[in-house]
């Protein structure tokens, strides 16, 4: 191999390689907030290019600057792969000196990122993710999860579906770590509320056809069909049920929905359905005023996610101008000593373990004739407190809490 | 209540049927791919997403043009089968003369274009159809209620898929089709446009994926992923079949969907993976695969 | 001492000085954990060509055995790596053992089948973690003495290990062994009548490649301190193709090319689509930025259309068209 090739081969990667340290922007007068999320895949639609319109809002809201500093926010899209969102986070540690990061969707990926922030000493908003292992086992005292989790989403809907009569389960279960969490944390909420569980089945994940699933759990003639899984699988799931007529004989209930989801299916398919979500564009004229401002940029209602990526960042800024700091161990005291009452979140507050805990709801879908239009789609059945859904620090795996 | 291993007839009867209709997909797959691998020895990786663009297809007909299921059913088919003709005499065509492998590269390659195309301007949520009209509802047979529309799923790709067998088993197009697989030097000698037969054929085996994505439509939410999900089950498939067998694909296809209905019922977890495990049985005891000729 | 051997210590010398000169080590180490991977993978294609649509398999699993080694079982990063390399050859026995019953196009695809397989296994296994993948996984201290946390310690050591694993894949092609497998690349039904046992020499070659792409994953998952499921997808396997694809089959250096420019795509895709935005006002580059799998796959088509022998090759081809002119004139 000639040498001129080689060495051709090594100016070409010199270049590139200095090119991009010289590229790093390393000032520590501004404020940067960090934000890696899915932009183009599974769960764009959730948070992606909306989330981060979203963060945007919250800066200008917060008036650009904070004390003669300008707030600047830098995105980055995950793919959906751990290993690219913890490049980035550690690229942006180290060469960029970002002050705080933020996690979008995808569990595993925001598992990674805190562990990276917790190496760091840097605040991490955990928004988009479901993982409750973030405040559990895996828990810093950096970490801040801020919008939901799979154990509220489990208790929510499972506790308030029993209550109301739902006594006999079913389980349809993606067969991965996630979907046998929220398998686990809705059967023992349950189980602990007097229902029974019938049986479950495990699909493999990405399933295209539920429909041999859905023949097992109809003849398991259990009342309620708990679907254990998220994104297209659900849908996938949702559509089939309706086809067989599963909704004749039993009631379904999701256990991890989006707006987009119930979007993207129709009201036609989806009436009925029982879930807990964390906040909904129609509950009140604050939260209407911020979903028609998002609307008419990102030309969606948003989502629950969203709406938590404002208010965490809104949050994050007030913590910095309150404590004139942006060291990351003074802004978590800050947050966790303040009262957390915005258009998103209502009685929340931010725990010793990293979890923010707020007011969850109970949603119906409606009927398509009870809904006057696009994005009209829920009816609230509950408020639920956050103490009732949460993991409770007597049951925290987070070595953070002393018992 | 009769029984069979545990599960009561019934419900295994209604697995099996169900089985039926999933296999009915991997027989069409799997036949548009053997068609094209047989004549242009090209493993078409594009073949999933080339459903996907028939899936598309139809939901954009009736969004944008309000054109109905039963239009599109036929028009999908042609227009996928339009841009095969393109993707062919731009850009597979250069490839013959080298390894065929270039080909499975290049169709990867497209791939991913047209997934990463379609998730930009789409998103990945998927797109609703619904179910038309004349096919809604369900009919009980006793041991299951069977939506309408999978049956007529099974009964259309076992039409096409008969059709296809006997065009290329039995007919004179079919024997000049499989002349020039066997020696195109020959065949064109005879004064066949062996070149134009290559395009055309791959249009038909894209056009068959076509077909078959506008069948899914209403049973699976429209997504640029729905093909990548799919595309290595069917590569499997075709390796158990054994390539260049046209009745081979359509009977491991069908086949392979029972057994994975199958599996289903009595061991879900690994209802992703039984067709790999067959494959890999077969290749031990059978390279060529089940209907396959070493050549 | 020939000019070849000059270009490599040059070029050893370079990586060794590449965190003093300011380079991001962890950007640095990604590219070299990908240059081995796509250098391993070289090695079955280019080599031997055999075109393996499974070798994320490889990469996947040395990544998660040796994660789960060091996590769980407490091993320490030296033998936490040997474990990983030793269970990706395992499985390079079974996989290859099956997939060369067939050749060409079928051994793709079986490549591919299988790998598939083993991706769903790791998607349902407890101890990789699933979806969330294995993370956390200690760094720990080298042979009892270097404490590997060091980014720069860490930096030294994978540099370390892709110079041996270059090392290795250099003196397997430039050797009896490697010139066997160029006969069979170049005409398998010669290389069977002149009596070598080509089914033996194809495994033994694609067990050296599963190794060494098993060492890439090892090295990977210790920078990254974790192992995740789109180590062992398919669309890695297609992008370690890209890699080999790019920097040009059947070079010792074009692989480690390749993957420095499919990395530094992945990186900057994102900053490029802004820019362009900004030139030409055109919204559509926004959204391109934002999907690395087009411009992926487009550079797919174009390579195998018309740069199939990847940059060094092209470059040597260059080379010796300038040199059988001026040896003319």
């Amino acid at each position: 191999m000639k040498l001129r090739t080689l060495s051709a081969s090594l100016m070409l990667a010199g270049f590139g390689l200095v090119s991009q340290s010289a590229l790093a922007n390393i000032s520590d007068d501004v404020i940067r907030i960090g934000f890696i999320t899915d932009m183009a895949s599974v769960y764009s639609d959730i948070d992606g290019p909306g989330g981060i319109e979203a963060a945007r809002m919250a800066i200008a809201d917060a008036g650009g600057e904070i004390n003669g500093k300008k707030i600047e926010l830098i995105f980055a899209d995950h793919q959906n792969k751990a290993d690219v969102a913890a490049a980035k986070a550690r690229e942006w540690f180290d060469q960029q000196k970002i002050d705080m990061l933020m996690g979008g969707t995808n569990s595993g990926v925001n598992l990674a990122l805190a562990g990276i922030a917790a190496e760091k000493k840097k605040v991490f908003m955990a928004v988009g993710a479901a993982a409750s292992d973030l405040t559990g086992a895996q828990c810093s005292p950096y970490t801040a999860h801020w919008a939901y989790d799979t154990v509220a989403l489990a208790r929510g809907t499972g506790s308030a579906i029993v209550k109301a009569g739902g006594k006999s389960w079913y389980f349809l279960t993606a067969d991965y770590a996630f979907g046998h969490a929220l398998e686990r944390d809705t059967a023992n909420v349950v189980k602990a509320a007097g229902g029974e569980i019938k049986g479950q089945v495990r699909a493999p994940l990405n399933s295209s056809d539920f429909s041999s699933f859905l023949l097992q759990a109809q003849s398991s003639g259990a009342q309620i069909l708990g679907l254990a899984n998220a994104g297209g699988d659900t849908i996938n799931s949702i559509k089939a049920a309706n086809e067989f007529g599963i909704g004749k004989t039993m009631k379904m209930a999701g256990l991890l929905i989006f707006i987009n989801d119930i979007h993207s299916l129709g009201l036609n398919v989806t009436q009925g359905m029982q879930f807990t979500d964390g906040w909904y564009w129609d509950q009140n004229d604050e939260t209407r005023a911020w979903a028609a401002k998002f609307e008419a940029k990102i030309k969606r209602k948003p989502s629950m996610v969203q709406a938590g990526d404002y208010s965490a960042v809104s949050y994050y800024l007030q913590a910095v101008k309150a404590t004139g700091s942006d060291d990351a161990d003074t802004v978590m005291k800050w947050l966790k000593s303040t009262k957390i009452n915005d258009m998103f979140a209502k009685n929340g507050y931010l725990r010793e373990d990293g979890r923010m805990v707020h007011d969850m709801f109970l949603m119906e879908v409606k009927k398509p004739s009870e809904s006057k239009g696009p994005w009209d789609y829920y009816k609230q059945l509950a408020v639920l407190p956050g103490e009732t859904v949460y993991t409770t620090l007597a049951e925290s795996t987070c070595k953070l809490i002393k018992k | 209540m009769i029984t069979i291993f545990g599960i009561p007839l019934q419900a295994f009867l209604g697995q099996l049927l169900l089985g039926l209709v999933n296999g009915s997909f991997y027989a069409i797959l799997s036949l548009g791919l053997a068609v094209i691998f047989g004549l242009l020895n090209v493993i078409n990786f594009a073949h999933g997403a080339l459903y996907m663009f028939g899936a598309f297809l139809a939901w954009m007909g009736m969004s944008y043009f309000g054109l109905n299921y039963w239009v599109m059913l036929a028009l999908a088919p042609v227009l996928v089968g339009l841009f095969g003709i393109v993707i062919e005499k731009c850009l597979l065509k250069h490839l013959y003369k080298l390894d065929h492998l270039y080909g499975l590269l290049l169709t990867f390659g497209i791939t991913l274009l047209m997934e990463g195309l379609f998730r930009s301007f789409y998103g990945v949520s998927g797109q609703p159809y619904s179910t038309p009209e004349a096919l809604r509802g369900a009919t009980n047979l006793g041991f299951m209620v069977l939506p309408n529309y999978r049956a007529w799923v099974v009964v259309a790709s076992v039409v096409v898929c008969f059709a296809t067998w006997y065009v290329i088993e039995r007919t004179r197009l079919g024997a000049l089709l499989r002349a020039g697989t066997e020696n195109p030097r020959l065949v064109e000698a005879f004064g066949v446009n062996v070149p134009l037969m290559i395009t055309l054929t791959y249009a038909f085996g894209v056009a068959l994926a076509g077909f078959a994505g506008v069948l899914a439509a209403p049973i699976l939410q429209i997504s640029p992923l729905m093909g990548s999900n799919l595309i290595v089950v069917v590569f499997a498939v075709v390796v158990i079949g054994g390539m260049g067998s046209i009745l081979g694909a359509i009977v491991t296809g069908l086949g392979l969907g029972i057994i994975e209905g199958l599996t289903k019922v009595f061991w879900p977890e690994a209802s992703s993976t039984v067709v790999f495990i067959i494959m890999a049985i077969v290749l031990l005891v059978r390279p060529a695969g089940l209907f396959g000729k070493e050549k | 001492m020939n000019r070849q051997a000059l270009g490599y210590i040059l070029f050893a010398v370079f990586l060794a000085a590449i965190p003093m000169l300011g380079i991001y080590p962890i950007f640095a180490m990604k590219i070299m954990c990908y240059a081995l991977f796509a250098c391993a993978f070289n090695l079955l294609l280019g080599f031997t060509g055999l075109l393996s649509f499974g070798h994320a398999a490889f990469l996947g699993s040395a990544a998660y055995a040796s994660g789960h080694a060091i996590k769980a079982w407490g091993f320490s990063p030296e033998l936490g790596i040997l474990y990983g390399v030793a269970i990706a050859g395992v499985l390079g026995v079974i996989m290859g053992a099956l997939a060369i019953r067939r050749s060409g196009i079928y051994f793709a695809m079986i490549t591919m089948a299988l790998s598939q397989m083993v991706y769903f296994y790791f998607l349902q296994a407890k101890f990789t973690g699933g979806e969330d993948g294995l993370q956390g996984v200690p760094r720990g201290v080298l042979f009892g003495l270097i404490d590997l946390k060091n980014d720069l310690n860490l930096y030294y050591l994978v540099m370390a290990l892709f110079v041996l694993g270059y090392f290795i894949i250099w003196r397997t092609v430039h050797s009896p062994f490697g010139q066997v497998l160029k006969a069979i690349r170049e005409n398998e039904p010669r290389a069977i009548s002149l009596g070598y046992d080509v089914e033996r020499f194809k495994l033994l070659a694609f067990v050296l490649s599963a190794l060494l792409a098993g060492l890439a994953g090892s090295t990977k998952m210790l920078i990254f301190v974790s192992a995740t499921l789109s180590d062992a997808t398919w669309q890695m396997s297609g992008l370690v193709i890209l890699m080999t694809l790019i920097g040009g089959l059947g070079t010792l250096v074009g692989p480690v090319l390749g993957a420095f420019i499919v990395v530094m795509l992945e990186n900057k895709v994102g900053d490029f689509g802004a820019a362009m935005t900004k030139l030409t006002g055109v919204e559509w580059f926004q959204r391109l930025g934002e999907s690395v799998t087009i411009v992926i796959g487009l550079i797919f088509v174009i390579c195998v259309l018309a740069f199939r022998r990847g940059v060094v090759g092209e470059v040597n081809a260059w080379l010796e068209k300038r040199k059988g002119l001026s040896t003319q004139a």
